[in-house]
């Protein structure tokens, strides 16, 4: 059990380097990248918290499918319009 | 071997009879039970929203009709629309004869959530009154769409109750659809295989996916709008560089898979319709089913199709437009093993066949409009005409509600124990399919000729087609009134109706009808395909 | 382990039950993910067609409290991880510390959120009240008034949060649940919570740090 709760540290250790990260960028001097960086850096943390606190590692494939449907999902709203926005 | 009469459903020990009090019946979690609440509160939906419609139809009989005023016509065709999508067609099908029979289908003695789906009752009738209320009390005149900056800004009326409702109604949407993916996925008895499962279960699954995926996002459309009426937040505010077109870009996200919402279950139902009508294996199971899937799938594509001319840029409408066409392929196919299953079939036209024939019909008559109003050219001209009415009412009501008929002709005796006369089920569908084609096939000359939809009033050379229309709409209503007629009256005279009284396929029909509570004495094994004729029983036998 | 967990109606086994409960969270957890991505999708819309106004908002965002926020609802979800942990091996007592530990650091954010919308106010950006600061005019005032959805709705969410964890605390705590046969009503309250923060991981970048 101490080995678990250790990876759950480990985690928690990782998510605040991350946000020290994603801080750190926007006063750097990354112009227009700092959104891509950010977005990034965003998606490396909920990836860390679905992966081992959300204990997606130890569901079958269904679950895990389920969990990360809405991401296409959400990708096609946002791919679409954008088409549209982009090109009026 | 059968010589004694049959048991009438009320001296059998079923669901119906597992205790009589309002108690038993409202703090039910048996499935059967619920679906049976549901089918009567959307029948009240519907019978409101039919009075929606017979204003509507009532003021266009002439062109300068003075039935109602121009904005009393406004609020007329918002409470047909907004009653008639989210209070009736969404849940007709899915809270009624898929949560009636899902369970059963698949082997089971019960959704994966019961008490669940209790709460979606609750949480369905608690919206649709309230959102009643205020259609009602004065009601909202910016159509079931509302359209930014008109609802936001300017409209009078009760925006905000209508909204709160629907948000409310949406919940129970998609507590719904998460209880059906979850049962399918978990609850199949041993050797229910998913390529086993009964086509109705296939195109509830995909409608689930719809139902849990889309429902959300008209939740956050509609708490914008919210928003920005109630606290006078800017969000889709042009003045101050908001975008309307966004809000249509998120409404249709939600509201056009929303009608595969409205057509998946009833092609479902058609598929179930044909093979047990047609006696015969269907054609294409996988094709069938991977259609529902789909069509699930691309349908969430295809939502610009109702922006083309609403400022969209014309490269993501012919985007849109191409996708729109991609997504009649898996219908067509659909139509095409329907046609199939029944060539060389032993075709008994009893009413559930009728129906389902109707719904081939009429959805491929529709669908070949839906089509045409793909093309940005020809939608350039037809767009917000009775064209549009007319395509829409032909999959909506031609389809979808003649695939919700024929599943009440199929299921009645399963549900009730009792038989209802098939001479006035096949009276009713001829008669519906009459009606129904003497309404909505004007409409379509109508758009094509320029009549603009959502107007009270019209040029006199319109009149006659109008009338016409009207016509056909007092014979939709005698038509539709005919079922609840010998349906009700079947439930103390009809004949009592055994297990199978169709002779079709399927796990239900093993089960008494009605069927016990708890569905299965003990869940079955299943090691046959699904469609598995010809049975081994004779027709109609016990 | 197993003689604790009771069978429900209409299942089977037990394995079955517990799958289905998962795979029923997920679902949900999914559809809580559409609702707060679409606005998120329209704040991204905004932000492409209005770059410099967008900017111009975020810059007027407390990003520190922002940032500090964000620190805690990481932190509330090692704790509620840890406790599910904790019942996984039957433990009682760690279990309703870690959860409540959590909902702790959970009133923490909410109270920072107070006092953020008070300096929100006092910066003049709340729509209705208040003396309207020149920022809300123009495409500026699109961006802060989603900001302010978007928090409100996460808000809400994080008080339903605390009353979930709550409730399973109580009931671990009490004994009416059974650890670690019954610890699924931890393991759901847990994913609930955490899917809760994950929503704040996006927020946070997307509203505070937009600042170009």
């Amino acid at each position: 059990m101490p080995r678990q709760a250790l990876t759950l540290v480990g985690v928690w250790v990782a998510l605040m380097a991350l946000l020290a990260t994603t801080i750190a960028a926007t006063f750097g001097p990354f112009g227009a990248w700092k959104a891509a960086i950010n977005l990034s850096v965003a998606f490396c943390k909920a990836g860390l918290i679905f992966w081992v606190f959300m204990h997606l590692r130890e569901q079958r494939g269904i679950a895990r499918v389920v969990a990360l449907s809405f991401l296409l999902w959400l990708a096609i709203l946002m791919g679409l319009t954008l088409a549209d926005v982009l090109s009026r | 071997m059968t010589a004694l009469p049959l048991q009438t459903p009320e001296e059998r020990v079923s669901y119906l009879n597992a205790g009589h009090t309002l108690r038993s019946w409202f703090l039910t979690t048996d499935h059967k039970r619920i679906a049976i609440l549901y089918l009567v509160a959307i029948t009240g939906f519907f019978a409101v929203a039919a009075v929606g419609a017979a204003l509507i139809r009532l003021q266009l009989m002439t062109p300068t009709g003075e039935l109602l005023s121009h904005e009393g016509y406004n609020r007329a065709f918002t409470l047909h629309g907004v009653v008639m999508v989210w209070f009736f067609l969404i849940p007709s099908i899915p809270n009624t004869f898929g949560n009636f029979l899902i369970p059963l289908m698949i082997g089971a003695k019960d959704l994966a959530f019961p008490r669940l789906n209790l709460a979606s009752w609750y949480i369905f009738v608690g919206g649709g009154i309230f959102t009643l209320y205020a259609l009602i009390a004065g009601g909202v005149d910016t159509g079931w769409t509302f359209y930014t900056p008109l609802s936001t800004m300017y409209a009078n009326g009760h925006v905000l109750a209508v909204i709160a409702g629907i948000t409310i109604a949406g919940f129970s949407s998609i507590l719904t659809g998460l209880n059906f993916i979850v049962t399918v996925h978990k609850l199949r008895a041993p050797g229910m295989t998913w390529g086993r499962l009964p086509l109705f279960v296939w195109s509830h699954y995909a409608t689930s996916v719809i139902l849990v995926l889309a429902t959300p996002v008209l939740a956050m459309t509609l708490i914008l709008l919210f928003a920005e009426r109630a606290l006078r937040l800017a969000i889709f505010d042009p003045s101050i560089g908001g975008d309307p077109l966004l809000f249509q870009h998120l409404f249709w996200f939600y509201s056009h898979p929303a009608v595969y919402i409205m057509i998946l279950p009833a092609m479902g139902v058609v598929s179930e319709l044909v093979t047990a009508g047609a006696r015969k294996r269907v054609f294409g199971y996988w094709f069938v089913a991977c259609a529902s899937l789909a069509i699930a799938g691309v349908g969430f594509l295809v939502w610009g199709h109702h922006m083309f001319v609403s400022g969209q840029s014309p490269y993501a409408g012919a985007i849109f437009s191409f996708l729109s066409l991609a997504v009649a392929v898996p219908s067509a196919v659909k139509v095409y093993n329907w046609t199939a299953t029944l060539y060389k079939g032993e075709v008994v036209l009893d009413p559930p066949l009728l129906y389902g024939m109707a719904f081939v019909g009429l959805f491929t008559i529709g669908g070949l409009s839906g089509l045409m109003l793909a093309l940005l050219a020809i939608d350039e001209h037809v767009h917000d005409t009775y064209f549009v009415v007319a395509h829409f009412h032909y999959i909506m009501v031609g389809g979808a509600v003649s695939g919700f008929l024929g599943a009440a002709h199929f299921w009645w005796p399963k549900i009730t124990g009792r038989m209802y006369p098939l001479v006035w089920g096949r009276i009713s569908a001829g008669l519906i399919f009459l009606g129904f084609n003497l309404t909505f096939f004007p409409q379509y000359l109508l758009g094509y000729l320029g009549m603009p939809r959502r107007y009270p009033t019209y040029p006199p050379e319109f009149q006659a087609l109008n009338v016409l229309s009207s016509a056909g709409a007092s014979v939709l209503f005698v038509a539709y009134v005919l079922p609840l007629v010998y349906f009700t009256w079947s439930l103390r005279n009809g004949r009592a109706a055994g297990a199978n009284p169709w002779g079709a396929s399927g796990l239900e029909w093993t089960t008494p009808s009605p069927p016990p509570k708890h569905n299965f004495e003990q869940i079955p094994v299943v090691d046959r395909p699904a469609y598995d004729y010809p049975l081994t029983r004779a027709r109609g036998d016990e | 382990m197993s003689e604790y967990v009771t069978l429900r109606e209409p299942y089977a086994a037990r394995r079955q039950q517990s799958d289905a409960d998962f795979l029923g969270m997920y679902v949900f957890l999914a559809t809580e993910a559409m609702l707060f991505g679409a606005l998120m999708c329209l704040t991204f819309l905004y932000r492409t067609q209005h770059p410099q106004a967008s900017a111009l908002a975020a810059q007027h965002m407390q990003l520190w409290i922002g940032a500090a926020n964000t620190g805690i609802l990481l932190t509330s979800s090692l704790f509620v991880a840890l406790g599910v942990l904790a019942a996984r091996h039957g433990q009682r007592r760690t279990t309703a510390g870690m959860l409540a530990g959590a909902m702790a650091l959970g009133v923490v954010f909410l109270t920072l959120k107070g006092i953020e919308y008070g300096l929100d106010y006092r910066d003049g950006l709340m729509p209705v009240i208040g003396h309207p600061s020149p920022v809300r005019q123009g495409p500026a005032g699109l961006f802060i008034d989603l900001y302010f959805v978007a928090t409100a709705l996460h808000a809400l969410h994080m008080i339903v949060g605390l009353v979930v964890l709550g409730t399973a605390a109580t009931l671990v705590l009490r004994g009416a649940k059974r650890l670690p046969g019954q610890a699924v009503v931890v393991e759901m309250s847990g994913l609930y919570w955490h899917f809760v923060d994950v929503v704040w991981v996006f927020l946070f970048p997307i509203f505070y740090l937009a600042r170009g």
